[in-house]
């Protein structure tokens, strides 16, 4: 005798009852857990500002943000402005954090003006300026929030990435990687826009010249390292021109 | 054991040693080289694979008399891809930070062939307990094999263990490194992984004529 779970209507009919049921849990969960991750990721953004001005809970070689229950108020405390960019002239906007600068670079390339968000923040005295940039890794997206001075030397630098390949691509994410950047100059000796370079035959392992514009590669990570190279040229300098008014 | 009958205790058992699924029968091989660069995501890899394997052979197994047989590998790709997303959204939601460290995981979960393996090989024939051992089984066997080679190839390219550095600092020249020793930068790649599964059968092998096929 045949199979009854053999036969054709029950083939159908068991698929369609599988997809509605596994489709609506799926849904139902989404649904029920997107206010709880949108808030995750909103505070995930203040942290990794925060980070980048040195604002954090870093023990010896670890990365670490400050705790989800102070960050809110870490946040009003340390960063004094927010600023949005657009076609060259600034204006606050205190949500300019929440801008998605995914979104920002595809309107870019649709010819539609990109806003440029930039936040202001101030510790022991010291004004930093933080722009979160973001590129393209081995895998997919990598991003990044870098904290500057006014001559744009690096401050600070929080790097992060969605799928690079653990214990290779995945480090631009350790410390070791990230304070390399601190003191990095991003401007040349006579004042132009260069970037800094993810270099693998770095004649400057200890990154003790922190003018030569390079910082040393991470083994086996080299697309994931050229694409902070090509991040860091093609959107930091976005912001060349703002600095530059700083200093008149 | 007093829990698990000698049946019963081998589906745990055999797993680890004469019937590893990386080492004998050549399952799980793409992540085993994916992500063994480091102890840590090896460590993460084997739990979440632990977690996955367990769970779905159950529940496959509890769907294995109404499941038709013409779609049944898409059924055990739904109810492990369903599985593994479930999970990943309530992490997001509730513990955000692993959730982070895991996600890069999630897809390699879904295509690890141990999973679909014990699905179509164990879970559709077997009852539910004895399905879960064998998924606890395998899993452990999986996680085994990559903590070695995660090991190895952690302390050999990067001198490091868990992030620690235990052979000293490469760029202060201290501990091994101050007598000339060096990373084995070639460790960090992909092939160094192969080659390290490589001896590793060979150990077991060698040990055990009777895993040698003709």
């Amino acid at each position: 005798m045949e199979n009854r779970t053999d036969k054709n209507s029950y083939t159908i009919i068991f698929a369609i009852a599988m997809v509605l049921i596994v489709g609506s849990l799926l849904a139902f969960t989404a649904a029920s857990l997107k206010p709880t991750i949108t808030e995750n990721e909103r505070m995930e953004k203040q942290q990794n500002i925060l980070y980048a001005m040195g604002v954090n809970d870093n023990e010896e070689g670890s990365a670490n943000f400050i705790s989800t229950d102070k960050v809110a108020g870490e946040f009003s405390k340390y960063i004094q402005k927010q600023l949005v960019i657009e076609n060259g002239s600034a204006s606050e906007n205190n949500q300019a954090y929440l801008i998605d600068v995914k979104k920002e670079q595809t309107k870019a390339k649709s010819g539609e003006t990109r806003r440029l968000p930039l936040f202001v923040g101030e510790k022991d005295g010291k004004t930093f300026y933080i722009a979160p940039i973001r590129g393209k890794g081995l895998w997919d997206a990598i991003w990044a929030y870098v904290a500057m001075d006014e001559n744009m030397v690096v401050q600070g630098a929080y790097f992060d990435h969605k799928g690079e390949t653990p214990g290779l691509g995945a480090n631009i994410k350790q410390r070791f990687f990230m304070d390399d950047f601190i003191g990095e100059h991003l401007l040349d000796a006579s004042g132009n826009f260069k970037g800094i370079t993810v270099a693998k035959g770095n004649a400057d392992p200890k990154n003790l010249d922190k003018t030569d514009n390079e910082v040393d590669a991470i083994a086996g990570a080299t697309i994931t390292g050229d694409g902070v190279t090509a991040m860091i040229k093609k959107d930091l300098k976005l912001y060349w021109p703002y600095f530059k008014t700083l200093k008149k | 054991m007093g829990l698990l009958s000698k049946k019963d205790a081998n589906l745990i058992l055999d797993p680890l040693a004469d019937n590893n699924p990386i080492t004998i029968q050549v399952l799980g091989i793409c992540s085993a080289l994916a992500i063994t660069a480091e102890l840590k995501a090896s460590i993460v890899m084997a739990v979440s694979v632990l977690f996955v394997l367990g769970i779905g052979n159950v529940v496959i197994s509890l769907m294995r008399n109404i499941i038709p047989s013409k779609i049944r590998i898409i059924v055990q790709l739904v109810v492990v891809a369903a599985l593994v997303i479930i999970v990943d959204q309530v992490l997001k939601a509730y513990a955000y930070e692993l959730s982070k460290t895991l996600s890069v995981f999630v897809g390699l979960i879904i295509t690890n062939c141990i999973i679909m393996g014990r699905f179509e090989a164990f879970a559709l024939g077997n009852g539910p307990w004895r399905s879960f051992l064998d998924g606890i089984g395998n899993a452990a066997g999986y996680g085994l094999i990559l903590i070695i080679v995660g090991f190895f190839r952690e302390l050999l390219g990067s001198g490091t263990l868990l992030g620690f550095k235990v052979l000293g600092d490469p760029i202060e020249k201290t501990g091994l490194y101050a007598i000339g020793y060096e990373n084995n930068g070639f460790m960090l790649l992909s092939p160094m992984a192969l080659i390290v599964v490589g001896i590793i059968i060979w150990i077991q092998r060698s040990r055990n004529k009777a895993l040698i096929e003709d």
